[in-house]
């Protein structure tokens, strides 16, 4: 049962560009990237999209779907009015490359700076024993397909270039929050780093990342707060600050 | 304009499982790396791996070992497997999952705190470790942040944490480049900007994975397109066995916005069921001989099983895949099929909705939000698509150097032998870490005893021309066409049933195509133009499916994943030859080789009533080589 | 120009292209969250109306000042004055700084004022009409790193409303085993703010997410795990409280200001 429908697709790079409109087919069950491509092979041969999969799992086909951060292969054309115009976009946090593709490296730069595992020198391969109770919450943030969907709504640097030096973004708070809850690792300093480093605190909490997050992680309540909550241990609360001191632990 | 160069000890092309760890492993011996990858970091194909990686580390039933893992692999290829490769992926596997966890990799645990491992088609013993059904995922990140790890380690030392290992993202290698019969180093293009690129680099690891866009319908990206296969081919390396494809038995035919996608072996190793419309369990009915006495023939005892796995055969659902996959098309082609082509995957009526959401999680989210298909609630319609090519570069065991092509190295997919003429589930994932780290070993004691080779002038002019010239032609044939033509011929005469004339037809029309696609013309210009990136695709396609079809002929027996409905039963004789296709430039060729012969001490791991359904009186006499 | 009007973005020119009525859900809390506001300083000032017959407005409780009435202070303790520097001191100033600390500075909250009130951002991916944002890395907003005092003083308070829920079980002559609407709406309204205070995000890090390891604390996990359910709902509690809160006061004052009756089911 293939209907027409309507299309608006921005198309152009970093000099210029602007909304095209096209009428397309789209066929019963499709998502939104199953149009764009019969748009690029019928309309626009060059039209510029990045994707990999096509199933939810590489997090290659993120743009901007009436104006909200989606994953094309993720979005179905008919949870769209009939009459709707779909509105296509690329990210709007990003540098724009072309039509639908935007320079991401911001997030590998972010990437390469959080501070990688570390395994306990003494537990050689094989030997490590752990809980799964121990490792659910840190496997959570795992299951991230780097989409960047969160580090694109988020309003931090979606709003404001110039934060971009000193705010990591939540993909890479996730990723600070599984290794701080990882039950081996050995790298003592993440929270401290987090907060002055990563640009933790930068974070209001809005929740924007966890609304687009097309993993459902709950990137807010699961990762963010509670590192929120681990930075006070060590630095806002006297009390615990006074317990460490006193009790030679670990800044927990 | 200048042409951007680029210095290396190692080139890795693409960034998958075996590439990243090819990478690691090279890093880690002290050499400069590039990685190249056609997508973005971390999008390979190996994501979408979801059973498991197979490991015989004997965690959740201590009976396990590499030898029986070993055992599994070679009845799984049916014997056609290359020993050696088949020896050292069951032992190494288990030290390269435990190294990931060193590494901060996650894998789902036992109650003992070990990692888990589950039961998957074809594995005597629950031998996969897992996580949930991402298992890919975890690969690739895990091997993704161990090279930031060795990254921030080279910026503490130079200050600069791309000194040691850079990752070339959203690039294409259309050459391999050879001086004086050596590798020299690799030639390409910048997807996003569509200028050019050159490497030198004495040692170039492929590891660019599968097949799959060669065929209609398929589990593979846009990214399977053959590369590393056609260029290792044009290198001057052989491919061998390249007819044995892996149709995946169940891969989604309904609804068409997930067509292709494949529904994991978890599935059914969870308790789903394979009906057909007339509701009946089938898969009782096609139990091959020589699996009689490792799988039930009843439903009584094939839903024991899922209780008790010491005490009944198991369910014939999870016989090997081509088994599956033969069995479901057979149905289909009966008229016994859904409407849609396919047969019922029904995973609801055994288990409750929230353990299914517990152990296939991105399974049933999957469905759910691609196509508002409920697994918890509904069947899967299901059939085979193509999802994984056993065949590949010819290599040395010990070290994945490409045989014939020095400096060449093939690890992953992209290598051939290891599955023989069928991959057992779950093998892929370890495949990818035993051979990309021998790689990558590999490559490091090539270059560290033979140094850098320079490449010539000439060499980058010829590269670069042919980079420009579909530019130059105007009026040509489009390549989007040509790649639809091509998979339609792939699909309907190289599939998953094939016959010796519709292969002799195949093997023309591909070759006509292969003419037109000499004369393939791009519109608009080279920056991010997908146009532009599929007319190299397809010449890569193209050389591969010629590989395939002109192996499939020559091979006149049925094997794994190869059926011939003109010889319908395996032979003896054709077990102990490989298909070694080569390239002259002109076209592919394929001359028959024989396959090592396996050496006394693996010979003998096996019962000899096993290896009498496999092996000639002569060989069984024999008893193996010493 | 910054933010997604920066010269590197895809040039578009809407602040965003959603096409949802994004703009209702802040424009529903901001109302909310005003009138609340407006009525509950009203409140704190009035200085009366909180007591009546074993029934104390939870605004008003623990009362302690001088100008409490006897019967609605905790066996007569009123460490406050009346009033400080001739200024008025209604019991409600306070106490009430604890509990509005403790919304002020919880997570969901601030979420949902940033939105509404401060618009940074209005919606996800629309674009906010500051030009500069630091977040809470400074002061004011790092006191929200606070939340946690706030959170051990909020329990305080819950333990004290609770006590204020048993002792409306006593008919106006004072004695036990009777109850009445006004013992339903307090006992209604300190358990939604239990259930806020349990479901707060310092509450499960405290009870458990600070733990590395779960499976050497298995009571710690358990009770976490609990906590992470409720968690879940912070929001709806927060709301549900909120509102409780306020019509247990609304109740308690038209109670003693004679507009309404307090009925007794026995």
């Amino acid at each position: 049962m293939a209907r027409n429908i309507k299309l608006r697709i921005w198309r152009g790079d970093s000099t210029d560009g602007g909304l095209k409109d096209v009428v397309v087919e789209a066929n019963e069950g499709e998502v939104v990237l199953d149009v764009i491509h019969r748009v690029q092979a019928t309309q626009m041969g060059d039209l510029a999209v990045r994707w990999n999969c096509k199933a939810g799992k590489c997090g290659s086909c993120s743009m901007e779907i009436n104006g909200k951060p989606r994953l094309a292969c993720m979005t179905q054309v008919a949870s769209f009015g009939e009459q709707e115009t779909i509105t296509v976009t690329p990210l709007r946090a990003f540098p724009i490359i072309k039509d639908l593709v935007t320079d991401v490296s911001f997030n590998y730069k972010k990437a390469m700076e959080i501070p990688a595992y570390e395994h306990p020198k003494e537990l050689a391969p094989g030997e490590a024993r752990m809980q799964q109770i121990d490792v659910e919450r840190s496997q959570e943030f795992r299951k991230c397909i780097e989409c960047f969907l969160c580090q694109d709504v988020c309003h931090v640097v979606r709003d404001h270039e110039e934060n971009k030096k000193s705010f990591a973004g939540p993909r890479f708070f996730i990723r600070i929050a599984e290794l701080d809850m990882h039950p081996l690792d050995m790298l003592k300093n993440r929270k401290k780093t987090a907060q002055e480093e990563h640009g933790l605190g930068m974070c209001n909490i809005t929740k924007c990342c966890t609304e687009v997050c097309p993993e459902h992680i709950k990137i807010t309540d699961n990762a963010i707060i509670p590192m929120k909550e681990r930075v006070a241990d060590i630095k806002y609360d006297p009390v615990r600050w006074l317990g460490t001191k006193i009790r030679k632990r670990e800044g927990l | 304009m200048t042409l951007e160069r680029h210095t290396y000890d190692v080139l890795v092309i693409g960034a998958g499982g075996a590439g990243l760890r090819a990478a690691v492993e090279a890093r880690e011996s002290g050499l400069r790396v590039a990685i190249i990858c056609k997508s973005l970091f971390g999008k390979a194909h190996t994501v979408m791996a979801e059973g498991g990686a197979a490991a015989s580390m004997g965690n959740v039933n201590d009976k396990d070992s590499w030898m029986v893992h070993f055992r599994d692999t070679m009845r799984g290829g049916k014997f056609l497997s290359n020993f050696r490769m088949a020896e050292l992926h069951a032992k190494e596997a288990p030290d390269r999952i435990w190294e990931l966890e060193t590494w901060g990799a996650l894998f789902d645990r036992t109650k003992e705190g070990k990692i888990s491992q589950r039961n998957f088609g074809g594995h005597e013993y629950p031998r996969l470790a897992h996580v949930g059904d991402r298992t890919g995922l975890e690969l690739i990140r895990t091997m993704q942040q161990k090279i930031v790890q060795l990254q921030q380690k080279d910026g503490r030392e130079t200050g600069d944490m791309e000194s040691g290992i850079k990752v070339f993202a959203e690039l294409t290698i259309t050459d391999i480049l050879k001086e004086n019969g050596k590798i020299s180093g690799a030639y390409g293009y910048w997807r996003e900007s569509g200028e050019e690129v050159l490497f030198e680099a004495p040692a170039v690891v492929i590891a660019t994975g599968g097949v799959g866009k060669t065929f209609k319908i398929t589990s593979n990206s846009w990214e399977g397109t053959g590369d590393g296969h056609a260029l290792a081919l044009k290198a001057g390396a052989n491919l061998v066995d390249m007819e044995f494809l892996q149709f995946h038995p169940t891969g989604m035919v309904w609804p068409p916005s997930v067509r292709g996608i494949l529904v994991t072996e978890s599935v059914r190793g969870e308790g789903g069921v394979l009906t057909n419309n007339l509701g009946e369990r089938f898969m009782f009915k096609y139990i091959p001989d020589v699996f009689k006495d490792k799988y039930a023939d009843n439903e009584a005892e094939a839903d024991r099983w899922y209780v008790d796995q010491d005490n009944n055969r198991r369910p014939p659902e999870l016989l090997p895949r081509d088994e599956v996959a033969r069995a479901i098309n057979t149905e289909v082609k009966s008229g016994r099929g859904t409407e849609h082509g396919g047969v019922f995957l029904d995973v609801s009526k055994r288990i409750s909705a929230d353990i299914i959401k517990k152990r296939l999680p991105s399974m049933w989210h999957q469905f759910y939000e691609l196509a508002g298909v409920d697994i918890t609630k509904e069947a899967m319609e299901v059939g085979p698509t193509c999802h994984y090519v056993m065949g590949g570069v010819e290599v040395e065991p010990d070290t994945a150097a490409a045989i014939g092509v020095p400096g060449l190295f093939a690890a992953g997919e992209v290598a051939g032998g290891m599955h023989g003429s069928n991959r057992l589930g779950g093998n892929s994932l370890t495949d990818l870490l035993v051979f990309g780290r021998r790689a990558g070993m590999g490559a490091v004691e090539y270059v560290k005893k033979n140094g850098a080779n320079p490449v010539s002038e000439a060499a980058t002019t010829a590269a670069a021309n042919k980079i420009q010239a579909p530019f130059d032609r105007e009026g040509g044939e489009n390549s989007y066409s040509l790649h639809a033509e091509l998979q339609e011929i792939t699909h309907n005469l190289v599939g998953i049933i094939r016959t010796g004339s519709e292969l002799k037809d195949a093997i023309t029309k591909i070759a006509e195509i292969r003419k037109r696609s000499a004369n393939v013309s791009v519109s608009g210009g080279r920056k991010f133009n997908p146009g532009f990136h599929l007319a190299f695709d397809l010449d890569n396609m193209l050389l591969v499916a010629e590989s395939t079809a002109k192996s499939a002929i020559n091979r006149e027996e049925s094997r794994g994943g190869h059926t011939r409905d003109d010889f319908p039963i395996m032979n003896e004789k054709w077990r102990q030859i490989n298909n070694i296709s080569s390239f002259d430039g002109n076209q592919v060729s394929i001359r028959e080789q024989a396959l090592p012969a396996i050496p006394k001490e693996l010979f003998d791991l096996f019962d000899i009533h096993e290896l009498e359904k496999y092996m000639t009186p002569e060989e069984i006499a024999k008893g193996g080589s010493n | 120009m910054s933010g997604v009007f920066s010269p590197t973005r895809a040039r578009i020119k809407e602040r965003t292209l959603r096409t949802d009525k994004w703009w209702l859900q802040p424009l529903v809390t901001f109302g909310v969250l005003i009138s609340f506001v407006i009525y509950a300083t009203f409140r704190a000032f009035e200085g009366a109306n909180y007591y009546k017959d074993h029934l104390i407005s939870p605004f008003y409780s623990p009362c302690l000042s001088d100008a409490c009435l006897p019967e609605a202070t905790i066996l007569g303790f009123t460490p406050f004055a009346k009033e400080i520097f001739n200024f008025p001191l209604s019991p409600a100033l306070i106490i009430l700084i604890f509990p509005l600390g403790f919304r002020m500075t919880c997570y969901y909250y601030r979420k949902s004022y940033y939105r509404s009130f401060w618009m940074s951002p209005p919606a996800c991916a629309v674009a906010e009409p500051h030009k500069k944002y630091t977040g809470e890395t400074r002061f004011p907003l790092i006191i929200q790193n606070s939340h946690r005092y706030f959170f051990y003083a909020g329990l305080l308070l819950n333990v004290i409303l609770t006590y204020d829920a048993i002792i409306s079980f006593k008919n106006p002559e004072g004695q036990w085993g009777h109850m009445s609407v006004g013992s339903l709406v307090l006992v209604v309204s300190s358990t939604m703010l239990w259930l806020y205070s349990m479901s707060c995000h310092s509450c499960r890090h405290t009870i458990g997410g600070r733990l590395k390891n779960f499976s050497k604390h298995p009571v710690r996990y358990k009770l976490w795990s609990w906590v992470s359910v409720l968690n879940h709902k912070h929001q709806q509690f927060a709301w549900f409280s909120l509102a409780a809160v306020a019509f247990a006061d609304i109740y308690v004052r038209q109670v003693a200001t004679g507009a309404w009756t307090n009925f007794y089911f026995f």
